[in-house]
């Protein structure tokens, strides 16, 4: 029970108490006060342990009526035996002569009093009940902003984790094939694997990285890629000025480029070019991904690429006014991103300069 | 005819780093001859037809056809060896029905034991578990949206919505498209239970209908139907099949 609340509560009932005592029926003030001031602050008491009781017989449909028995007969005992206390008290004071009679001018008052204090128990109990209500409502809103940050902190860790297993077991299978014909071509293989999959889990435990670390990831990813599928996999890669610094949500890239590969250039005999470019505009950088597809197989492409969660990634990190959409005639697939300089959060701040540079060639 | 001693194996993979390193793996076997290598499922179709190999080293993902299409419109006699970087799905189907696949990357040791096994399976004339592969190769619940033929060398897609009706010949199955009849080897009941059943109604033990392709029903004698098509074509119509219909419509 807290200091302040009690104290406040107990001074408001004691004034009640000692106006009521007081009222027309002869006390002096300060007898009023002196009996006033102790059964204001025991009816304080009570009123703060009836918190007990409301917590003990919790509101439920079908058992109003036994709570509400148990309430008033928690009432009706507590005051009087409260009443009682304020006689006794009355008693004592008789000691002194001045205040002589103080214990009938207070059983006068004795009905008033039990009917007020009655009332007040039951008006405590009803507070309490909201109180408890109030606390309910607002752990349950902790806790569901809790779950719903879990979730996604957990949905974030599997999407970081995941490295397309076809990718892997593809490039160890060209790597196997090159041993025997160009060891040095499969060593040089097995190399940009192992940066490629050192850099995507470095950049996948940030909460953000810069456009430019994203593209180079994808650089070695298609690099990897080019060898396994020889001249049927073409890049094209435009970046504009300055449009590399901006802050994104790390593997936000990857999927997109993985997709554009798989069900893109691999569902091509004779493959095609993948267009990478990065456009400054006066509200942010434009990103966009093509690819060209079979336009028999035009359904497959998509279903796979998680859009939403990128969606979702991307307002988490530069608000509403980020997009994704894509254009799919029968014969191309292109993503567009939309990632906006303002809202950026934090931004550059949390780049850490070394590995930056380590990244960019110029 | 005498069958020649060695074996005639068919290389199919989009990669050519993959069939390159596939090729030297069996050059060690003198048993073996490779009769070709394909980038594709038409491809590999084709030389199939024409080379008449007796083992079919088949990539799973590729373009065009995968190889389960492939496999569909093979001679089920050819034996077959899927090679797959990574398909659980279909890793599981081939454990289910008992047919040899390859991981990559490719183990040499697993590849010469497939390639007995294979021959094995040859000699004992044990066809390919096709129709049950196939099955088990599409993903749950979504139905087919083509489906393929081959006539010789060349592979006809046909898209679901061209079909008009399928009749049922022996161990064909007729697909008309348009007025036109193309045959395929497979169990009408193989093929409804690809195609959505809301679109292909069975009317019949042997036709399987469009339901957009149909125009009326026509009661030709005491419980006796049958389905008149748009074109002006007679379908026979059960009273199983026609209680189908009416359900659908």
């Amino acid at each position: 029970m807290k200091a302040l609340p009690f104290v406040t509560v107990g001074m408001l009932l004691a004034a009640l108490a000692a106006t009521l005592i007081g009222l027309r029926s002869g006390a002096p003030w300060n007898e009023a006060l002196l009996l006033g001031l102790p059964l204001g602050f025991m009816q304080a008491v009570l009123c703060f342990a009836a918190r007990y009781p409301a917590r003990a017989a919790p509101l439920a449909p079908g058992r109003m009526l036994r709570v509400a028995a148990t309430h008033l007969s928690a009432a009706i005992i507590s005051t009087g035996a409260w009443v009682f206390a304020g006689i006794g008290l009355a008693r004592l004071l008789e000691w002194m002569p001045r205040h002589a009679g103080a214990a009938l001018r207070l059983e006068h008052k004795a009905p008033t009093l039990a009917v007020t204090g009655v009332l007040i128990f039951l008006l405590a109990v009803t507070a309490h009940y909201l109180l408890i209500a109030l606390e309910a409502a607002r752990e349950a809103e902790v806790g569901g902003v809790r779950a719903r940050v879990l979730a996604r902190e957990a949905e974030l860790r599997a999407l970081r984790a995941q490295i397309d297993p076809h990718f892997l077991f593809n490039s160890l299978n060209s790597i196997a094939a090159l041993t025997a014909e160009d060891p040095g071509a499969a060593r040089s293989m097995c190399l940009q694997l192992a940066g490629f999959l050192r850099r995507s889990l470095a950049l996948g435990q940030r909460d953000h990285v810069s456009l430019g670390e994203e593209l180079a990831l994808a650089g070695d990813y298609l690099a990897i890629e080019k060898i396994r599928f020889g001249a049927r996999l073409g890049i094209v890669e435009t970046v504009e000025e300055g449009c590399r610094d901006c802050p994104v949500p790390p593997l936000l890239l990857q999927p997109i480029v993985e997709n554009a590969v798989r069900h893109g250039i691999a569902q091509i005999v004779e493959g095609g070019r993948i267009e990478i470019s990065a456009r400054r505009d006066p509200e942010g950088v434009v990103l966009t991904v093509e690819n060209p597809r079979d336009p028999e197989r035009a359904g497959s492409q998509g279903a796979g690429l998680g859009l939403e969660n990128v969606r979702g990634r991307l307002r988490a990190l530069h608000g509403e006014k980020a997009q994704i959409d894509v254009a799919s005639p029968p014969t191309a697939y292109k993503v567009r991103l939309f990632i906006p300089w303002a809202g950026a959060v934090p931004a550059v701040a949390g780049l850490d300069p070394l590995e930056e540079a380590s990244h960019e060639p110029a | 005819m005498n069958r020649p001693e060695r074996l005639r194996v068919l290389i199919v993979d989009d990669e050519e780093l993959a069939r390159r390193m596939m090729r030297r793996d069996l050059a060690s076997d003198p048993a073996v001859e490779v009769v070709a290598e394909c980038p594709d499922g038409f491809e590999a179709v084709r030389a199939a037809a024409e080379f008449r190999p007796d083992l079919v080293l088949l990539d799973i993902q590729m373009p065009r056809l995968d190889g389960f299409e492939v496999l569909e419109l093979l001679d089920p006699a050819t034996a077959v060896i899927f090679v797959t970087a990574h398909d659980e799905h279909a890793v599981r189907a081939f454990e289910v029905h008992a047919v040899d696949y390859l991981l990559k990357p490719v183990d040499p040791e697993r590849l010469r034991q497939a390639v007995s096994r294979a021959r094995e399976r040859l000699a004992r004339r044990e066809p390919m578990p096709v129709a049950a592969l196939t099955a088990a190769a599409r993903v749950a619940g979504a139905p087919l949206t083509r489906v393929l033929v081959r006539d010789g060398p060349r592979v006809h897609v046909l898209p679901v919505e061209t079909i008009d009706y399928v009749e049922a010949q022996d161990d064909y199955v007729a697909l008309h498209v348009g007025g036109r009849v193309h045959l395929k080897q497979q169990a009408i009941g193989v093929l409804e239970a690809g195609l959505d059943p809301s679109r292909f109604i069975r009317i019949h033990r042997s036709y399987l209908l469009n339901v957009d392709r149909l125009s009326r029903i026509e009661l030709i004698a005491k419980d006796s139907r049958i389905a008149i098509l748009r074109d002006g074509t007679r379908l026979p119509l059960s009273r199983a099949g026609h209680s189908r219909l009416r359900e659908i419509l």
